[in-house]
């Protein structure tokens, strides 16, 4: 198995690291650096659960190998927060709507709905709930998203 | 003055929406799961499974696969078998299909694990398990519920392929077909439910760590730490003290991780083999082809009604398939004991019956009884358009309301606050049902064809003290010296949000913030023995617990501070932390100074009271606590793709105390959400060789955002009789959604004709072909292609299963020559609905009439007037738990060995077995 040298910057910190090649980078984030709230859920590109921003993208990181990520810059739900702890509105969002149960989908969920947000400050409703055509929540039935997509919109959540 | 009004602060905690405490860790990645635990010198778990349904292992070839980089260890049950274990239900009753942790000789399903392969990654433990090489002589599979009834023996040292049976037979010809016979309308109905993978989106997970001294740490996904430490305990014949499981955070639960199961067992001992912590993450895959089942099962139920349509006598026949090992053998007998308490019924019989077939075990999942409410709620909507009757109007008729209790139902439930009438008139003052038949009308004029499912249900919850696991809850509420209040529970979240809705008790109890609380739970360290997240409990029992606990405390709060200011309790509150003397404002102090005298100076406390600021209450509620509601919901099929979407969804519950609406509604709408996907997506199929069908989420449909509707909810709450007064409601979206759902679209297809066809079957999910198959009156789905018979089992070398492997209803045929003297000591086993029960039976003869006692470590029970004649035993017991019932006995000697039957009332008839202690 071959090895390769990386170089990215996760939630603002630079790292390096050798290797393998098969190494997945929600693998990698998660075994190699420490970044622990990317959650491995499907591991086959349907849940979302494991949904990072690379490059300002939203990425399953269960599709996409650690390699690939060399030289880019990397977001993982632990980097949504501000510097003193201030919730990112998404978060905010989510927890004002009860929109998380066991919160094991829950970081997918919010780097995508960041990252819509992120590319149009006022994304719609419509806009937001289909980015969530990509991710699986078991325990909410969609009921405290769906509200906190309301309120990131503007509208009665 | 109020006592109570003006013992605890002014801010009310419970009933707020107030934000989970969960939240903060959960939403910024620093929650800590099974998989998030790394340890020194650690090592994964790849499990290597079988790929055949059936058949005996001729070899196991490792050397290649131990050959493979970082590759420690390859262990087959003959390894582990160095430590023995006895695998056991959640009722902690022994699995009666004796089920080692890897497979011992033979395969019975497909994902039987056979090997374990240890190596110093994941990667190259999946790597060198693909290597090993298995020589299996495959047999043919029995698969459905119908092979199991006619092929030979799943498992071999068994007499039939009956894993599990109540209910009595006889009953029928005797007492339920005359009323039938009589009744002016008859209807029968039929529903298949298929095969669900429960699917938490966290898989199984457990990592465990050996320490010297032969303790250890194991961390794992599960339901409660406390139920999960005590089971391995018991499981390895080990001290509970010796395992602490920790839980942190789990990814979902929904009756999957109610128990440590072969793979989570398989880690501990191996773990303790290799003396080095192991991490076995479960991938999806397996989690779906190799996690335990749940559903499959097939229900038919005939009702008989007047011509007003009141419920005259039911009676029916349910099956489920057990797999080949289950997490405890079942015949759902909760399905029958919840299907008619509610209800004006005069006679109920039934037979109940688990299968044993070579696929994936039964496990457990939300609502495991909920085929009771999906059968019942079906039906009546099928006879009320039978009989030309609104299906609100039948319901009426035949619910008991508040008036009529209390009352005892046939099944010898005694309700006493049971409110689903109450629910439905709640639901049917809010919902224009009027206004919408007039829709429905116009609609189907235009060919679009809406429908609307009402039912109503209710549910045990919170149940304590008539199963092992099911008991009471204790919890410790602390002020520290420093002024922080804690709480240590026995909870456990995995969604719940245990730790907000304590947490509110505790504030509004206490008179403190609830931002000044810190709750502990998810620990076998912390706390006492409780079954967690099992049976829609928590909030009622440790709810109580802690109301109670936290009321101690600010009992003995007031006591102090009133001693101090030597005024009396009653002039003493507690208020945002502060705890203030009426009439004496100087008096006022922090908690924390308060806090600082109970513990560090014990002169100024009143005479004899114990330092600090804590209180422990151990709460044991009522047998069962019901939880009641009405749901309706609204749909549009399409009659041109088959498709169906939901309009609207309105629950009204009544669930108590609501401590947190949010927490309240999001269990509801998950229960709601699953199903949906129950009744529409969802389905683990078999092929006929015993493959599982559904190995990824794009060939098992969860529900997505699009598939769940904005659920509304109407709190049609009646405090219950437990502390604090709050109900279970953790499963009952789970039980009353799909009979609601499917009530809606068989009312969209009225004009087409019934739901399940002129056979009046209903097989889920109801996909858009198996709509179509009503809509355009042919098979679409193909159904008749999928009824056909699967191909005949081919003889195997296990032997052939009698002709009729069903009940032994005949008495015992008396042995010709009974001379042996039944007098002592003897084994018992009884088949009873939780597993296998045994206990010692001491009988002492006199000529031919038999006294003597039945004793287990739980009690003894004396009985007299039997009768022995001819080596034919009968004699009568009668228990009052679970429910006051007559045990008749019915058994023969032979020997050293007793076999027979017990009759336990409706709960039918129970296989004995005794050998001389």
């Amino acid at each position: 198995m071959s090895e390769h040298k990386i170089e990215l910057t996760v939630n603002g910190h630079r790292h390096a690291a050798t290797v393998e090649a098969r190494t997945g980078l929600g693998e990698f984030l998660r075994e190699e650096l420490g970044y622990t709230g990317t959650h491995l859920a499907c591991e086959h590109g349907v849940c979302g659960a494991c949904t990072v921003r690379v490059d300002g993208v939203a990425m399953r990181s269960c599709l996409m190998l650690a390699v690939q990520a060399d030289g880019c810059e990397v977001t993982t739900v632990e980097g949504l927060a501000a510097p003193d702890g201030t919730f990112h509105r998404v978060q905010q969002a989510l927890q004002d709507n009860f929109g998380l149960q066991c919160g094991f989908c829950t970081p997918g969920v919010a780097i995508t709905l960041a990252t819509v947000l992120q590319d149009n400050p006022s994304a719609t409703t419509g806009e937001m709930e289909a980015a969530m055509s990509g991710h699986i929540c078991r325990c909410t039935g969609y009921q405290g998203i769906r509200r906190a997509i309301r309120q990131l919109a503007g509208e009665n959540a | 003055m109020n006592f109570h009004a003006s013992s605890v602060g002014a801010t009310r905690y419970v009933g707020e929406r107030t934000p989970r405490k969960e939240d903060s860790r959960l939403l910024t990645g620093r929650g800590q799961f099974t998989d998030d635990i790394q340890l020194p010198g650690m090592m994964h778990i790849a499990y290597v499974r079988s790929p055949v349904a059936r058949g005996r292992i001729v070899s196991i070839n490792l050397e290649v696969a131990r050959e493979m980089p970082g590759v420690q260890a390859i262990y087959t049950q003959a390894d582990l078998a160095a430590i023995p274990v006895q695998m056991m239900s959640f009722f902690f009753t022994p699995i009666e299909s004796p089920v080692s942790l890897l497979a011992d000789g033979r395969v019975a399903c497909v994902g039987d694990p056979v090997c374990m392969v240890i190596a110093e990654t994941r990667a190259m433990a999946e790597d060198a398990a693909a290597l090993v090489e298995m020589e299996i002589e495959e047999e043919t599979p029995l698969v459905t519920i119908a092979d199991a009834k006619t092929g030979p023996l799943v498992h071999p040292d068994k007499d039939d392929n009956i894993a599990a049976e109540m209910g009595d037979e006889d009953m029928l010809e005797e007492a339920i077909q005359p009323l039938l016979d009589k009744a002016p309308h008859v209807v029968t109905h039929t529903i298949r439910h298929q095969r669900i993978a429960q699917s938490p989106m966290e898989c199984r997970a457990c990592v465990a760590s050996p320490d010297g001294s032969g303790e250890m740490t194991v961390w794992m996904g599960c339901q409660s730490p406390h139920l999960a430490a005590r089971y391995l305990a018991l499981v390895l014949g080990l001290p509970q003290e010796s395992i602490r499981v920790i839980a942190k955070d789990v990814g979902g639960g929904f009756g999957l991780k109610n128990i440590p199961w072969r793979e989570e067992v398989a880690v501990v001992v191996a773990a303790r083999l290799f003396g080095r912590p192991l991490k076995w993450i479960e991938d999806r895959y397996e989690a779906l082809t190799a996690s335990s089942h749940a559903r499959e099962q097939e229900v038919t139920l005939t009702i008989g009604l007047d011509d007003e349509g009141k419920l005259l006598a039911a009676w029916s026949d349910y099956a489920c398939n057990n797999g080949a090992w289950p997490m405890g053998e079942d015949a759902n007998i909760a399905v029958h004991m919840f299907m008619w308490p509610a209800h004006k019924l005069p006679a109920y019989g039934f037979v109940t019956r688990g299968w044993y077939t070579n696929t994936m075990g039964l496990g457990g999942y939300r609502g495991p009884w909920a085929m009771e409410s999906l059968i019942r709620e079906t039906t009546l909507d099928k006879a009320a358009r039978k009989l030309g009757i609104d299906p609100i109007e039948l319901r009426r008729k035949n619910l008991i309301y508040l008036p009529d209790q209390p009352v005892t139902s046939g099944m010898g439930i005694e309700v006493t606050d049971i409110t689903p009438g109450e629910c439905l008139e709640k639901l049917v003052a809010n919902v224009d049902v009027a206004a919408f038949r007039k829709e429905q009308a116009e609609a189907r004029k235009e060919g679009r064809y809406l429908g609307m499912g009402i039912t109503t249900y209710i549910e045990p919850t919170g149940s304590a003290g008539s199963m092992q696991p099911m008991t009471g809850e204790t919890v410790h509420v602390r002020i520290e010296p420093t002024g922080k209040v804690v709480a240590m529970l026995s909870t456990h979240s995995q969604g719940h949000g245990t730790a907000t809705t304590m947490a509110q008790v505790i504030a509004d109890r206490l008179g403190v913030a609830y931002e000044d609380i810190s709750v502990f739970e998810g620990d076998s360290a912390i706390g006492a023995f409780s079954p967690g997240a099992a049976g829609s409990r928590q909030g009622v029992i440790a709810g109580g617990a802690t109301w109670k606990a936290t009321e101690l405390l600010a009992d003995k709060v007031r006591a102090v501070a009133a001693h101090l200011s030597n005024a009396s309790v009653d002039a003493v509150t507690i208020d945002g932390g502060m705890v203030h003397v009426e009439g004496a404002p100087e008096m006022s102090r922090s908690l924390k100074e308060l806090a600082e005298i109970a513990y560090g100076e014990p002169g100024r406390l009143p005479e004899g009271m114990a330092t600090g600021l804590e209180a422990q209450f151990r709460y044991q509620p009522p047998p069962m606590t019901m939880t009641s509601a009405a749901h309706c919901c609204v749909v549009e099929v399409d009659a041109e793709t088959g498709f169906v979407k939901i309009l609207r969804w309105i629950s009204s519950e009544d669930c108590g105390t609501v401590i947190n609406p949010g927490v309240v509604e999001g269990q509801i709408a998950g229960g709601l959400a699953q199903a949906i996907g129950q009744v529409l997506l969802e389905e683990m199929p078999y092929d006929a060789r015993g493959n599982p069908l559904a190995a990824t989420f794009k060939d098992y449909l969860m529900p997505t955002i699009f598939d769940v509707p904005d659920f509304e909810y109407l709190h049609a709450n009646t405090p219950s009789q437990t502390i604090g007064g709050m109900r279970g409601v953790g499963e009952g979206g789970a039980i009353i959604g799909p009979p609601t759902l499917v009530n809606a679209i068989a009312d969209a297809l009225s004009p087409f004709g019934e739901l399940g066809g002129k056979k009046g079957e209903v097989t889920l999910p109801l996909t858009p072909s198996r709509i179509l198959d009503v809509i355009e009156q042919r098979d679409v789905s193909g159904h008749s292609a999928h009824a056909a018979p699967v191909p005949a089992a081919a003889p195997v070398s296990a032997p052939a299963v009698p002709e009729a492997p069903v009940a032994e209803t005949a008495a015992p045929v008396p042995a010709p020559a009974a001379s042996a003297s039944i007098d002592g000591d003897w084994d018992m086993t009884l088949k009873a609905p939780m597993g296998g029960q045994t206990f010692v039976a001491h009988f002492e003869t006199q000529g031919t009439s038999l006294s003597g006692y039945l004793s287990a470590p739980e009690g003894q029970q004396d009985f007299s007037g039997g009768t022995i004649e001819g080596g034919r035993i009968k004699f009568e017991v009668k228990v009052d738990k679970p429910m006051k019932i007559t045990l008749k006995y019915d058994i023969q000697l032979e020997g050293d060995t007793i076999t027979g039957k017990c009759k336990m009332g409706m709960f039918g008839t129970a296989k004995v077995t005794a050998v001389r202690a």
